[in-house]
């Protein structure tokens, strides 16, 4: 909190626009998205006003009231009134009001006044309004509310200029003589009563069409039509699955080759000896063998991006919320089981949008077992090296369709997991109530897809150069250590630490079929699963020489069984190895009970599956 | 609590849960029973009042759920809200008439 700049708060209902708004005062590096309750997280910016002026912003959890239903909610309560610890009370709060849905905003706008702290009302899409011929005399909706009101279209360029013009102004004024701030939990009566004024004052000063959007009310009849509707969706989710295992796969093997290829001439350029095997065997093969799934990754993020940013999500979940509901799942759930997909973590501070606590908490302890991104490397490297690419039906791709069956398995298992938790802990409750906006569609902003995936690429390149490079140096030390002595027979890795690690596991592990490579590999897969598949590198690689680096799925198919290869399939569907994740639980549940609750229950069902498989698998 | 105690309007009372696609009224109150949701009666009052649902609001019943036609999305006060017909139940509407249709 810099000293001497000028504090600005955004609020507003969610859909409003506020996260487009904030992106373009700020240029922030951080999404725009169409669900209702997406700004879950303190975004924090800062601008320069034309006039020269320092101005920090932060951008609110969009709610309806004050009453503050959810975790999000109380935020933005507190930090309106000043409550909230080390949060500057704002100097100037935005209330940024969606010009095609006025009357919930207005009546927000009112009970903000009530706070008796200085505000400016922005119309935010003001373009679409006019469009849709909403007519406003700014003029007088100033005077009737008692507030400034400025217009903007924050999706284009100088479309602020007006809303910083007044901000200057507003600043250059400041002290302002403080008012009484008259606010406290609004009673039904006053409720409806806010609603009353604020529809007087819409009647007053604007004129509306009687016509809603009819593009979104002819696309729902199809995308929100019961059957239609989940046939749509389930395309969706395969087609997103297919996409991410064939469309990726050009790439990868470009990346693939050129890690190789690095690795080759580190080879050929440095004498063989420790340095040697250092960087080609710990550095270039483990983090390359990671990097590789960029692009997969880039892609599930995309979809997740672009299906946010259309306003799918929302149907999303109107479409699952019965299915869900008798698994025990809240309809809002969905969302974040969905954003589960690409990382856990995510998901699980995306909960914040469930105001029921119990519903909050099933959601988080199920959502570790959706499939996320960082299973993926484990998944292509088994799928890629035991099951064939063959095509079925002239046009899906096997690998994808294995692919496809070890996600829908992440998702029934989490349903299944979700409904034996409300069956024995919350019998007794009612179920908590769904309603949700559905905003209308809008067509993703090139832009801000761009710079949400650069973000998630950038995060997961961050996570390879660290958490996962000094891993790979780790495994690189415990297989290469201690040196085999003078005339040994064997690899060299069957005398080092990883060797006697692995030999220990070995009995816990081999009944799932897993040998003492897969044990060693297990252990850094703790930090991050898909260190594991880099750790396999490693240990395959000091063990089996050059050849063995350039391809390690090759080695697998050598090494293992399929029922070996099927049983770690079904340990990752399950396995909690995510140290993250962990973190993120206890930070979101506040307890370390919900946690260690989460590690118990993934594992066993991990070895229990494993075990299944494996047994099954060797029947054949 | 709400204004829906005049008896001579009980004919064409009708609560927005069971009601079907396609359905056009005007929200004449809340009138939630207690019980019917985990949530209290006020509390579900004040949230279906924030999110529009406000006397002599017109809504229609846009979507329908593929199981027990269930949750409904609802047009009313200029949005699209999904909610399940639990809730809706607290919702009491008649049906759009041409003399209601002047008022709005």
């Amino acid at each position: 909190m810099s000293t001497g700049s000028f504090h600005l708060a955004l609020v507003g209902a969610p859909n409003s626009g506020k996260t487009s708004l904030f992106n373009a005062l700020t240029g922030s590096r951080q999404k725009v998205a169409n669900y209702p309750g997406v700004t879950v997280e303190r975004k924090a910016g800062v601008f320069v006003t034309p006039a020269g002026r320092n101005v920090s912003l932060v951008d609110l959890p969009g709610t309806y009231s004050l009453r503050g239903r959810s975790p999000d909610e109380e935020i933005t309560r507190d930090v309106v009134l000043g409550r909230f610890p080390g949060e500057a009370l704002p100097d100037l709060m935005l209330c940024v009001v969606d010009a095609t849905n006025l009357r919930l905003a207005f009546r927000l706008v009112l009970e903000l006044k009530r706070t008796g702290r200085p505000m400016m009302v922005v119309l935010n899409m003001f373009d679409i309004a006019q469009r849709r011929g909403v007519s406003v005399d700014i003029d007088k909706l100033s005077a009737e509310l008692g507030v400034p009101v400025v217009t903007s279209v924050a999706v284009r360029k100088a479309g602020t200029e007006e809303l910083l013009r007044r901000t200057d102004e507003f600043a250059a004024r400041t002290p302002q003589p403080a008012q009484d701030n008259t606010w406290k939990t609004l009673s039904i009566a006053e409720l409806k009563g806010l609603q009353r004024e604020a529809d007087r004052i819409i009647a007053a000063t604007i004129r509306l069409p009687e016509k809603p959007d009819s593009l979104t009310t002819r696309v729902d009849a199809v995308v929100l039509h019961p059957v239609a509707g989940l046939l749509i969706l389930a395309l969706i989710l395969f087609v997103m699955f297919q996409a991410v295992f064939s469309w990726a796969q050009p790439l990868m093997q470009l990346l693939s080759d050129a890690f190789a290829a690095l690795g080759q001439l580190v080879n050929d350029v440095l004498p063989p000896g420790l340095l040697q095997s250092f960087l080609q065997n710990g550095v270039i093969s483990g983090v390359g063998s990671v990097l590789v799934f960029l692009p997969q990754i880039i892609i599930i993020f995309l979809f997740i991006l672009l299906l946010e940013d259309f306003g799918y999500m929302a149907r999303a979940a109107f479409l699952m919320d019965r299915i869900m509901g008798g698994a025990g799942l809240h309809g809002r759930a969905f969302i974040p089981l969905l954003s589960s997909f690409a990382c856990a973590i995510p998901g699980i501070m995306a909960t914040r949008v469930i105001d029921n606590r119990r519903d909050r908490l099933t959601t988080i302890l199920v959502a570790p077992l959706m499939t996320c991104s960082a299973r993926i490397p484990v998944y292509t490297l088994i799928i890629s090296a035991f099951i064939p690419a063959t095509q079925i039906w002239g046009w899906v791709n096997l690998q994808g369709l294995v692919m496809f069956g070890l996600y829908a398995v992440g998702i029934a298992s989490a349903l299944g997991v979700s409904f034996l938790i409300k069956f024995f802990m919350w019998r007794d409750y009612a179920p908590a109530p769904f309603m949700l906006e559905l905003p209308d569609y809008k067509l993703p902003r090139l832009k801000s897809i761009a710079l949400g995936v650069y973000t998630r690429a950038k995060m997961f390149l961050y996570r390879a150069g660290t958490t996962i490079l000094s891993m790979m140096v780790l495994i690189w030390f415990l297989a290469s250590f201690p040196q085999p002595p003078a005339g040994a027979e064997g690899p060299a890795i069957n005398y080092s630490l990883a060797a006697m690690i692995g030999h220990a596991l070995e009995p816990l592990l081999a009944p799932l079929g897993f040998n003492w490579q897969i044990a060693v590999a297990l252990i850094p897969g703790m930090a991050a699963r898909e260190v594991a598949v880099a750790a396999l590198g490693t240990v395959y690689a000091i063990e089996g020489g050059k050849e063995a680096a350039d391809q390690i799925g090759q080695v697998l198919a050598t090494q293992w069984s399929l029922p070996t290869a099927l049983s770690l399939l079904a340990w990752y569907i399950f396995a909690p190895q995510c140290a993250s994740t962990l973190a993120v639980i206890r930070r979101e549940t506040g307890s370390t009970k919900w946690m260690v609750v989460t590690f118990v229950y993934m594992f066993a069902l991990a070895y229990l599956a494993s075990l299944l498989t494996y047994n099954v698998a060797r029947m054949f | 609590m709400t204004d829906v105690s005049d008896p001579s309007s009980n004919r064409s009372r009708l609560l927005l849960g069971n009601a079907r696609r396609g359905f056009v009224g005007i929200i004449r109150g809340i009138d939630v029973v207690e019980g019917r949701s985990s949530l209290s009666s006020s509390e579900l009052e004040s949230q279906l009042i924030e999110m529009g649902f406000v006397e002599g609001a017109r809504v229609e019943i846009l979507h329908e759920g593929a199981i027990g036609r269930d949750p409904i999305a609802v047009r009313v006060s200029g949005i699209t809200i999904a909610l399940r017909r639990r809730e809706a139940q607290a919702v009491v509407v008649v049906p759009v008439t041409a003399e209601a249709v002047a008022v709005i």
